[in-house]
């Protein structure tokens, strides 16, 4: 109930915001449905029944708590009776075995005796003279290797490799976007100019990074949480090679200008696009065919988002990119729904789909709430598919269309606060495993962006702060809260906590640690400082000022954002080490087992 | 019933149905919707050449920094009169060829100017080249990269008739006996950018920008009467500025100085007022002034002169709305007869 409490008081510091943010913009004249008046009525009436829930519950709290004390007062009357009923030398007698016993004190050798301490059968590893470290606390070791098939072994280590490639690289390319806002002049070169190389960064980061690293993930829950073996390896090496060759063509068609028509993340022309969309096809058909044939009856929470994942981004990506309703606005209303839904249905589901098997196992205990699970599962569908036209608030879209996806925006909190409980109950009790771990402190980081970068996509959707912030810098920072924030720092916490189990060789905890540091403090500077950059810009266009002020008044959060930007890039570069290190490793106990002959073995 | 925690078929093919059902109503019938458009009846459809300098303006990605959308509210007044309407995109956004789809013009962010109404604000030729080979030599804040690869350098002997060459200010380039000539492709971009114009619907322009702020309510583009409610510098900034710059000093061999400026510190405006009503083309050594009487009101042209003949050591006497309107009857008749 304590831990509860916290929440609630997020929820309800919260949602009075919402409210304010609608009233100053009160500007509907006719759809009185749509008018922000009545949303925020509605959100005032969910603030009365949260408000009357938490008397409810406080009033039940103090009822329970007389009962107890009556019982408490009977007890103690009791007690009285039975002292003055005593005799004196039963009294005394009492008193002086309790003298006895405060007086008692520990000789210091009762468990060990008088012998020598002697490590005979070489147990010990590793003697620590120094046990309050006040640098580096030290993290607890993986010792279990999870029993697996060295080919679902090979398709992991593969695709996260290949991930944790386009990460660096398309990252590195995204340091230089970021730069080229600080020195404009940097390059005279056509493919590296600006507009060309903006998608390069944003699919391969997409595509390349997060894309290759969840399925990789998502290879190894769908055949453990099935127990069984994965339906064919053939068809995850088609889909890996497939997915690699989309990202390398699909970057050197940006950057030879020829790109799809400039929609955020369908900037890969059709023919390209396909070897996506059959990566996809064949690696839902592998999971279907896995799961179908799992050894246990029920089918776990996280192959529903995974499963969902995949059958839902294989139909978003053909709407996406099927040509006979995408003329004129039409283009936009779906551009909208891609572009959103990508993220939505694709990352933000499929990640919270790896969470769910990796987080608690990570803790070794169960989630804490299947059914909170099932909740955020359909929530996440119905409400998600609706808001993607609230990237075109204002925009000559239709009024309704608009309103539906700013309603249905804060309907995402449903989901977003089910999933958010979810993680962190599943990791109440053992918050003494953040020090004592290094993937915790990623699994942590992510979960309460993915509540707060959600929360802030929903407020950002509404009509006010839709006059301050939309066209600024403000929507660079939150996409970066959501995709880095959430899904890379979910990637890592999965990828650290599993890759260990697979290779047997844990990565330097020194070296974990600064990857987390410096990727946390990284985006943390980044996005802090294009979020108030941003706000400044839209109030300066909301004054009327010259455009050209609000170039000028961007360039020290710019600077900041290169400095953001440079140090999560330097966080990528350990964190490959650190995979490298893994892996590296695991390649040598292969060999080892290959090169000796089984009759050496066995004689 | 359904068993989705056991029965995985029944799992995947209700979310999968689901999903569709739920995208067909929010994106592919309002998509289906949205594109019944008609053209507004005086839109003009693209050129040959216009249509070419879009593709090059999709394919160098433009629209990763420009919007072209004029919501509706009241602070993107300074990018066009009305609010952008469906109509607006029947001819720019068509599927561009076999390969690539309707280009997304309408943007998601403006890290540069909205450009639905550039052909408008911004109509000289000589600006939009230059600014496209070095965009720091005609704003110097400007963030936007050059697109050297859209011009080629050139022996001045073996420039042809055709070829359209460029002023660029020495600190920027500085070969003599080179000359930077634009290619093919620039020519269409400007020819695209010069293109875009918002079109008055029928009847007029119906001013329904949703009022946001009491600020500008009270301080619109063109909502004052009087002149000493209209910020002469801040109109200078939007209008005239790209080419004079800010500090009034123009730019040597492309745009030239107000600042000490004969014509801008006469006593009598007339020729002042005159040359911004009806542009001018009077130097040979400059670009050619676009006239600005379409655009721009009485009092707005008085402001901006006002600004111009108080500023960076001009002094000459205040313009009232008045000389403007007369002047613009004087000329308006000058051309009728």
């Amino acid at each position: 109930m304590r831990k509860m409490n916290w929440l609630i008081v997020l929820v309800l510091g919260i949602l009075p915001q919402l409210a304010i943010s609608q009233n100053k913009g009160s500007i509907s004249t006719e759809n009185w449905m749509s008018s922000p008046g009545i949303i925020g009525t509605f959100v005032l009436i969910a603030i009365v029944m949260v408000v009357a829930a938490v008397i409810l519950l406080v009033k039940l709290n103090s009822y329970i708590d007389t009962l107890k004390q009556k019982q408490h007062d009977k007890n103690k009357m009791a007690f009285d009776d039975e002292i003055i009923a005593m005799e004196e030398g039963e009294i005394d007698s009492i008193l002086e075995k309790r003298k006895a016993a405060l007086t008692y004190k520990l000789s210091g050798d009762e468990l060990g005796g008088e012998n020598e301490a002697v490590d005979e059968k070489g147990l010990v590893h590793h003697i620590d003279n120094k046990p309050n470290n006040a640098f580096f606390d030290e993290k607890k070791k993986t010792t279990l290797s999870i029993e697996t098939p060295e080919a679902l072994k090979k398709v992991v280590i593969y695709y996260v490799a290949a991930a944790a490639f386009w990460l660096v690289l398309g990252t590195t390319i995204g340091q230089y976007l970021g730069m080229k806002f600080v020195w404009p002049e940097m390059d005279h070169q056509s493919w590296l100019s600006f507009g060309r190389l903006r998608p390069v960064h944003t699919n391969m980061v997409f595509w390349g990074w997060s894309s290759l690293a969840m399925i990789g993930l998502g290879y190894f829950v769908i055949a453990r949480t099935s127990n069984t073996i994965i339906h064919s390896y053939k068809l995850a090496w088609t889909g890996w090679l497939l997915i690699n060759a989309t990202i390398i063509l699909g970057s050197l068609f940006l950057m030879a200008g020829i790109n799809n028509g400039g929609g955020e993340y369908r900037e890969y022309i059709w023919p390209i696009m396909l070897l996506f969309a059959i990566a996809l096809i064949i690696t839902f058909i592998n999971f279907y065919k896995t799961v179908a044939k799992r050894k246990i009856s029920e089918i776990y929470i996280s192959n529903w988002f995974i499963l969902a994942a995949l059958i839902w981004t294989i139909v978003l990506s053909i709407i996406g990119y099927l040509p006979f309703y995408q003329d004129g606005l039409g283009e936009t209303v779906i551009q909208g729904y891609y572009m959103h839904q990508g993220v939505g249905m694709w990352f933000m589901t499929f990640t919270l789909g790896l969470v769910y098997y990796y987080l608690p196992s990570s803790l070794n205990k169960p989630i804490y709430s299947y059914s909170l699970g099932v909740l955020a599962f359909w929530t996440q569908m119905l409400f998600y598919t609706m808001i993607g036209t609230h990237h075109f608030v204002f925009s000559p879209l239709p009024w309704w269309l608009q309103t539906v996806a700013i309603v249905f925006s804060v309907g995402m909190v449903i989901p977003v606060v089910a999933g958010t409980t979810n993680f962190l109950m599943t990791m109440r009790g053992s918050w003494n495993h953040i020090t004592k771990s290094y993937v915790l402190p990623f699994f942590l980081v992510g979960t309460i962006f993915y509540f707060v970068g959600s929360m802030q996509g929903s407020l950002q959707a509404f009509r006010f702060t839709n006059f301050v912030w939309h066209f600024t810098d403000f929507n660079v920072a939150h996409s970066h809260m959501t995709m880095y924030g959430i899904i890379a720092f979910f990637l890592w916490a999965s990828i650290y906590a599993i890759i260990p189990k697979l290779t047997g060789k844990e990565p330097p905890q020194v070296l974990v640690g600064a990857h987390f540091w410096m990727a946390f403090l990284g985006l943390f500077a980044y996005m802090v400082s294009l979020m108030a950059g941003g706000t400044y810009k839209g109030l300066s266009w909301i004054e009327g000022n010259a455009f050209i002020e609000s170039v000028i008044l961007m360039r020290p959060y710019w600077v900041w954002r290169a400095i953001g930007g440079s140090l999560m890039l330097l966080s990528h570069l350990v964190f490959v080490y650190n995979l490298y290190y893994m892996v590296k490793n695991y390649r040598k106990v292969e060999v080892e087992v290959k090169s000796k002959k089984v009759e050496d073995i066995t004689v | 019933m359904l068993n989705f925690h056991k029965e995985h078929k029944n799992l995947v093919l209700t979310a999968g149905v689901v999903f569709i059902a739920l995208s067909i109503m929010i994106a592919i019938l309002p998509a289906f919707q949205m594109q019944e458009t008609e053209p507004i009846p005086d839109q003009k459809p693209l050129t040959a050449n216009e249509r070419k300098g879009l593709e090059i303006y999709v394919s160098e990605n433009c629209m990763a920094c420009h919007t072209q959308q004029v919501r509706n509210i009241e602070m993107d007044n300074m990018w066009g009169s009305r609010p952008s309407i469906p109509s607006d995109y029947f001819y720019s956004k068509k599927r561009l060829d076999v390969w690539r789809q309707s280009p997304s013009l309408l943007g998601s962010e403006r890290t540069g100017p909205d450009l639905t109404n550039i052909g408008n604000r911004q109509p000289s030729e000589d600006w939009h080249l230059l600014h496209l080979y070095n965009p720091r030599a005609v704003v110097s804040e400007s963030v936007m990269p050059s697109y050297p690869w859209l011009f080629r350098e050139v022996d001045s002997t073996l420039v042809g008739k055709d070829q359209k060459t460029i002023a660029v200010p020495k600190e920027i380039f500085n070969q003599p006996g080179t000359k930077i000539v634009a290619t093919e492709d620039a020519m269409f971009l400007v020819d695209y950018l010069k293109s875009l114009k918002q079109t008055e619907l029928p009847g007029g322009n119906v001013n329904d920008f949703i009022p946001a702020l009491k600020k500008i309510q009270t301080g619109g583009m063109g909502g004052d009467k009087a002149t000493g409610g209209l910020d002469g510098e801040n109109l200078f900034k939007q209008t005239c500025a790209a080419c004079h710059q800010d500090n009034g000093k123009g730019i040597t061999g492309a745009f030239p100085p107000l600042a000490g400026s004969d014509i801008v510190n006469d006593k009598d405006p007339e020729m002042l007022i005159t040359i911004v009503l009806q542009g001018y083309d009077a130097l040979p050594n400059y670009g050619v002034m676009p006239p600005f009487g379409d655009q721009l009101t009485d009092a707005e042209i008085a402001a901006i002169t006002t600004h111009e003949r108080s500023s960076w050591g001009n002094d000459a006497p205040a313009v009232k709305e008045e000389d403007v309107k007369k002047i613009r009857e004087m000329v308006k008749n000058e051309l009728n007869q």
